[in-house]
């Protein structure tokens, strides 16, 4: 199939991409990696008149030592990210949810920031980013401003960004010394997860002393299992203690489907189970 | 809109609507019909190519999103009547039989290679987890990418595809 | 008779056929580019049922590049109505079949209109102009409601929902015993119901067609398994003088049974490129062929079996629901017919009955897919078996042995009157047991059952057998389809010894270019590469039944083989008129005649050079030395086999691993032991597919909601295990090479594999079935009771994440 007809324009600065953007009106579309969006094009579910591509804003590409957290640009691609030194040492669960999304050939061109705007809660690196407590940078006609992950995420496929506004960067907190993991569940391989668990946990002198929960495709958005954070905070990083407190990891949640809750606390318990040996 | 393309070597310049996927400005302007539509939905593979060197579904790039860069398909991989270690590699290990998807294969078997020089089989798998094909059930296809990597060593990758006669490349104004 | 120095036949050659499609130098109809080639694109209904009550195209024709838009009402006239060649019984209903609906779609996807644009994109654009006024009408999806006595009907015309109903019963034929007073009389009865989900065939290359209506002729270039049936079909379909057409096949990219048809884009290519007097090309998307190319499969099955307690089987019953969809395409009413034959298997039931009632739904048809029919009988049969072994508490191969026809019983005619001509099953089973690791598997499974592991691991079995290589003509006569189902082969031997050999078969992937020039090379005695064969052109093989159905080596090979053999009967004959000698003292060896007991001989090519100068032939022999054969075969052929599978159920998620798979299969003689494996490979995985991802589903309003590889799950590699495959032989004694069919064996043994596997694993918690495909879903349910046999509403699989990509098409 083919792309309804559309304008395009390949920006090279960010300032002139949000001019862009705002001469546009709620009629365009960003385009980043396009591995969502072309072939939603395609299909011809969305057809904007104008098609703004940021692959020339480089220094929207590349993963950044920014302190107690990593900057990760927008523009960088999912195969970028799993081999990036920084995201294995400070992010592991970031890197482990890379690792699954879609296939090599998607990944070489599909995007980080590109995978959070587009907020489809089957999406493999949302859980991660809530989970990490991560912070959106967002620049828009009226300067730049910072959305945690927890307000970013607003519906499906809906964020906390304005039309004329773009995703920059995101700041990851470090997790250095973390255990993490990232258990799906799906039907084939390149399918879409059914739910899927995102887990990393820090263990000190055989204790649990932080554990960050988020869950995939167990919503409209993905959802923070903090009744499971919670349960394991202080407890042993033994098997009852996770098994215990993954039992729990459904609590919140809205589905209503008991094979998904069902499949968010095996996941769970599996994840926390590689995270703490990982 | 003008966009300017390297393909398996040799430079293209055209205008193309925003809309055109590379896919069809391969086939449909070019002529490289030896890479295929199998989907809509980024799913079969077929269509795979390598950007810089690095494998892609060329129905999910825009022709305009190739504008500067270097393309290959499946019909730069021979040098000189010779075939690539993995082309030889799935003729020998009978790994295709209709042979529709096996172009894409090819191109994402070298980067999975390039990658990774020695996989195994669940490797090999997993880097073909892209690509769909009816006929073979895989088998065969496995076989003959790890025959390939046996046959590469030390490794594959992009520096394989570069051409390496400048004098082979010409510039071309209007690939049609 | 042989020949080369290695014999060919037996030898892995590598293809021929890979030279072009390892390099991207292949010629797939969308390749095609003629000079004024116009684009065809098809608006296809969004609705499953509903009245066409106007059609607007004003909008859609001034658009640019576009040169005309032409409705059903506008092709009425001309258009025909689409062919089905099997009225399975005398009174069986078809509706008239428009490429092209006129006043009413009956499926979601049917064509109503189409733009023909001087671009594939401008076509495209088009049709989103085109205003279609549709008046909705009740929509019948489930077969047994639509059987119902106050059912909305498909076709009102018709009365009825029904279309036929089809009985063979071995006490009235003579076969066998009163199935009735079997199961009167049963120690045992067993009643189970089995659903064989919609599949679709999915080849990985998008349907294409280019009709190029010049030099007073329609050159018609498809991608279909079947150019030959297809010229005749278009012939009678349009009404133009069948040699005024002329259909060829180009590299095509797998059929699996899904281009075995005559479609509504063939016939409207062909009247757009009259009406246009230029080229027109079609070319489908995914989503079309997924919404509109056939389906397969989709019955549901009412199988009784009785047996005594110590195991014997007495009597077998066959209730079957077959879903048409909303038209009779080529073969659809026959697909579930060809399933009549198998339901007894290998084994030896004394009486036998088998009932199926076609059924009309508002669903795209169903036609031929790898097996047709024979993989729904095999599933059922050999779930059947297991569930007996279960009742029975035996183990199930113990049972399938007791029952199954010895090897020293061939030549055996069975309950359903098929004279099977030979086979080991004994022999298979033992080495697949073999190599499976049988009895460890057991003890494992032993083990896990004991410990409560939350993986718990099951062996399925399945002992198949299949009729194939279609088809004795009186047959096919007697089962009232239309055609025929013999083989024709033409060999020319030109002037300097190389051979060109003509086929009517129509390879799309299973390698005749090179089998068939094993084939030759052996009888003739030249070198493989000597030998060049053309296939798929109404032009150069002007006579043909085209491949499906596993026939081509069987009954295109056969003829191949008897055109070789007139070949040298007559280089025979002039070779001892070069040698002055008596045609009886004449050897040939290695492609070399010679006078028995001399030293004089005549290689092959010198005697074809003589035919061709034809400067001294005996009294009344043609010059040249070219044949004709063709072959009908007086029986199908039946390769056999033993399929064992090791499946893992993770009882929390319900996901299913197969661990290990091994496949011994007989399929008589091999040619090329490459080529057979790869068939079988490839035919697992189909199998494999059914029983795990696969299904079309349509959601009430009977849109298809599978309508991309997104949604519908074929798997990749990294979904599929490895095969164990290893291979008994014996001969067919049907044929001269001692060949069986080979292309449909692995899918129709593997799906009942897997699926008995997935039970035996889980039997032990209660569970007796589970619905295919075995989702990890559906397996969690059944496991925790908490539905029956596993079944829940079939849903789509994710396709673009959340997005609904329904109804989108064009």
């Amino acid at each position: 199939m083919i792309p309804a007809e559309f304008d395009y324009q390949c920006p090279s600065s960010v300032d002139e991409a949000i001019r862009m953007l705002a001469d546009a009106g709620e009629d365009a579309k960003v385009l980043a990696g396009g591995q969502s969006l072309i072939p939603v094009l395609r299909m011809r579910l969305a057809a904007p008149s104008v098609l703004i591509d940021l692959s020339a804003l480089t220094e929207l590409t590349g993963v950044r030592d920014d302190g107690d957290s990593l900057l990760i640009g927008a523009m960088t691609t999912h195969y970028e990210v799993q081999r990036d030194h920084l995201v294995h040492e400070h992010a592991r669960l970031l890197f482990a949810a890379t690792n699954t999304v879609a296939d090599p050939q998607v990944r070489h061109r599909g995007t980080f920031g590109g995978s959070l705007a587009h907020a489809d809660p089957a999406g493999d690196l949302l859980a991660p980013v809530l989970a990490l407590d991560a912070v959106m940078i967002i620049a828009g006609p009226n300067g730049r401003r910072e959305v945690p992950a927890a307000e970013f995420f607003v519906d499906y496929f809906t964020t906390a960004l304005a039309p004329d506004e773009l995703l920059l960067d995101v700041r990851v907190p470090k997790c250095s010394g973390w255990g993490a993991h990232y258990e799906k569940l799906n039907r084939v391989a390149q399918a879409w997860s059914i739910v899927a668990v995102a887990a990393a946990v820090q263990v000190s002198g055989g204790a649990i002393t932080q554990a960050r929960v988020g869950l995939t495709n167990m919503g409209s958005t993905p959802v923070r299992a903090r009744a499971v954070e919670d349960a394991l905070v202080g407890q042993p990083a033994t098997p009852e203690a996770i098994n215990a407190a993954a039992e729990r990891a459904a609590e919140g949640t809205s589905v209503g489907d008991d094979y998904k809750e069902n499949l968010a606390r095996v996941l769970c318990g599996r994840a926390l189970t590689s995270a703490v040996t990982a | 809109m003008h966009i300017s393309v390297n393909v398996d070597g040799v430079r293209h310049a055209d205008e193309v609507e925003p809309r055109m996927l590379l896919v069809h400005y391969l086939r449909e302007r070019l002529g490289k019909t030896g890479t295929v539509v199998g989907c809509d939905t980024s799913n079969c593979g077929a269509c795979t190519v390598h950007l810089d060197g690095h494998s892609v579904k060329s129905c999910s790039v825009l022709a305009v999103q190739a504008n500067g860069h270097d393309i290959t398909t499946i019909e730069g991989l021979a040098r000189d009547g010779k075939l690539h270690p993995v082309q030889e590699a799935f003729h020998a290990n009978h790994a295709l039989q209709c042979g529709f998807c096996t172009p894409g294969m090819i191109m994402q078997a070298i980067d999975l290679i390039a990658d990774d020089p020695s996989p195994d089989d669940e490797a090999v798998r997993k880097g073909l987890e892209g690509n769909l094909c009816r006929c073979t059930g895989y088998q065969n296809i496995v076989r003959a990418v790890q025959d390939a990597a046996h046959r590469m060593r030390p490794g594959a990758g992009p520096d394989a595809e570069r051409v390496q006669d400048e004098a082979r490349a010409h510039h071309v104004v209007g690939g049609e | 008779m042989t020949a080369t120095a290695e014999p060919e036949v037996g030898r892995a050659r590598l293809r021929k056929e890979d030279a072009r499609l390892i390099t991207g130098r292949t010629t797939w109809t969308d390749n095609v580019q003629l000079t004024g080639l116009l684009h065809m694109a098809v608006l296809r209904s969004p609705m499953a049922h509903a009245r066409i009550r106007g059609i607007d195209v004003t909008q859609a024709v001034a658009m640019p590049g576009v040169l005309v838009v032409l409705t059903g009402e506008d092709l009425a006239a001309e258009q025909g109505s689409l062919p089905c060649a099997w009225p399975i019984t005398e009174d069986m209903k078809a509706p008239p079949a428009p490429a092209l609906a006129v006043d009413q779609v009956n499926f979601a996807g049917e064509a109503v209109a189409v733009v023909i644009a001087d671009n594939a994109y401008r076509a495209v654009d088009a049709l989103a102009a085109i205003d279609v006024d549709y008046d909705e009408l009740p929509v019948v999806l489930d077969m047994n409601q639509a059987l119902a006595e106050d059912a909305d009907l498909v076709h009102p015309d018709l009365g009825t929902n029904k279309s036929a109903t089809w009985v063979f019963d071995s006490a009235d034929a003579g076969s066998g015993g009163d199935v009735e007073q079997a199961i009167a009389d049963a120690e045992v009865v067993l009643e189970r119901t089995f659903r064989q989900q919609r599949l679709i065939p999915a080849f990985m290359e998008p349907r294409s067609v280019v009709c190029d209506p010049s030099n007073d002729m329609f050159t018609v270039t498809s991608a279909t398994q079947i150019p030959h049936i297809l010229r005749w079909m278009l012939s009678a379909v349009l009404g133009i003088a069948e040699h005024k057409i002329r259909v060829i096949a180009p590299d095509v990219g797998g059929g699996f049974g899904g281009k075995l048809q005559v479609t509504p884009e063939e016939v409207l290519c062909v009247l757009a490129a009259r009406r246009m007097g230029r080229p027109v090309k079609w070319t489908e998307s995914r989503t079309e062929s997924m919404l509109c190319a056939h389906h397969g499969r989709d019955q549901i099955q009412k199988i009784t079996l009785s047996a005594r307690r110590d195991g014997t089987v007495t009597g077998l019953k066959v209730e079957l629901l077959a879903d048409m969809g909303a038209y009779l395409r080529l073969v659809t009413p026959g697909i579930p017919i060809l399933g009549a034959f198998m339901y007894n298997a290998i084994y030896k039931f004394p009486s036998y009955r088998f009932v199926c009632t076609n059924v009309f739904t508002n669903k795209v048809p169903t036609d031929a897919y790898r097996g047709a029919g024979r993989p729904e009988a095999t599933f059922a049969i050999e779930r059947m078996m297991d569930e007996l072994a279960a009742e029975l508490g035996v183990d199930p191969m113990k049972l399938r042995q007791q029952n199954w026809i010895k090897h020293e019983e061939f030549p055996f005619t069975t309950v359903a009157g098929l004279t099977y001509d030979s086979g080991n099953y004994e022999a298979a089973t033992a080495r697949a047991l073999e190599l499976f690791g049988y009895d460890a598997l057991r003890a494992e499974q032993a083990e896990r059952r004991a410990s409560k592991d939350p993986v718990q691991l099951g062996i399925g079995i399945s002992t198949y057998t299949e009729m194939c290589g279609l088809a004795p003509s009186r047959i096919l006569g007697a089962l009232r389809y239309a055609a025929g189902g013999w083989e024709h082969a033409s060999i020319r031997m030109l002037p300097t010894g190389k051979v060109e050999v003509i086929t009517g078969t129509s390879p799309h992937g299973q390698g005749h270019e090179t089998v068939w020039s094993q084939i030759v090379a052996d009888r003739l005695g030249v070198p493989f590469e000597d030998v060049e064969v053309l296939h798929g052109d109404t032009a150069s093989s002007h006579k043909g039944m085209d491949s499906y159905g596993s026939r081509s080596l069987a009954v295109g090979g056969t003829a191949l083989v008897r055109a070789a053999d007139k070949v040298l009967a007559k280089a025979r004959t002039l070779a001892a008129h070069m040698m002055e000698c008596d045609e009886g003292d004449v050897d040939f060896t290695a492609g070399q005649f010679s006078v028995r007991g001399t030293g004089t001989s005549r290689a092959l090519g010198d005697v074809v050079l003589a035919a061709h100068v034809a400067h001294d032939l005996p009294d009344g022999m043609e010059p040249g030395m070219d044949a004709d054969a063709t072959f009908d075969p007086d029986n199908f052929s039946y390769p056999h086999g033993t399929h064992l599978c090791a499946a893992e159920v993770d009882t929390q998620t319900g996901q299913v691993k197969i661990r290990s798979y091994v496949a011994v299969d007989d399929v008589g003689t091999v040619v090329n032991p490459l080529i057979v494996d790869g068939q079988v490979h490839g035919g697992i995985a189909q199998g494999i597919a059914q029983a795990l991802f696969e299904e079309a589903v349509h959601d009430e309003d009977g849109t298809l909601t599978t309508a991309t590889l997104a949604d519908y799950l074929v798997p990749s590699a990294a979904d599929l295990p490895s095969f164990t495959t290893a291979r008994t032989a014996t001969p067919a004694t049907s044929n001269p090479l001692g060949v069986k069919g080979v292309g449909e064996a692995g899918t129709i043994a593997s799906t009942p594999a897997v699926v008995n596997g997935i039970i035996d694993a889980v039997r032990h918690l209660g569970v007796s079935d589970i619905e295919m495909p075995c989702t990890p879903e559906r397996v969690w349910r059944a496991v925790r009771g908490s539905s029956d046999g596993g079944s829940t509403a079939p849903e789509a699989a994710g396709g673009l994440g959340s997005i609904d990509a329904q109804g989108g098409q064009s």
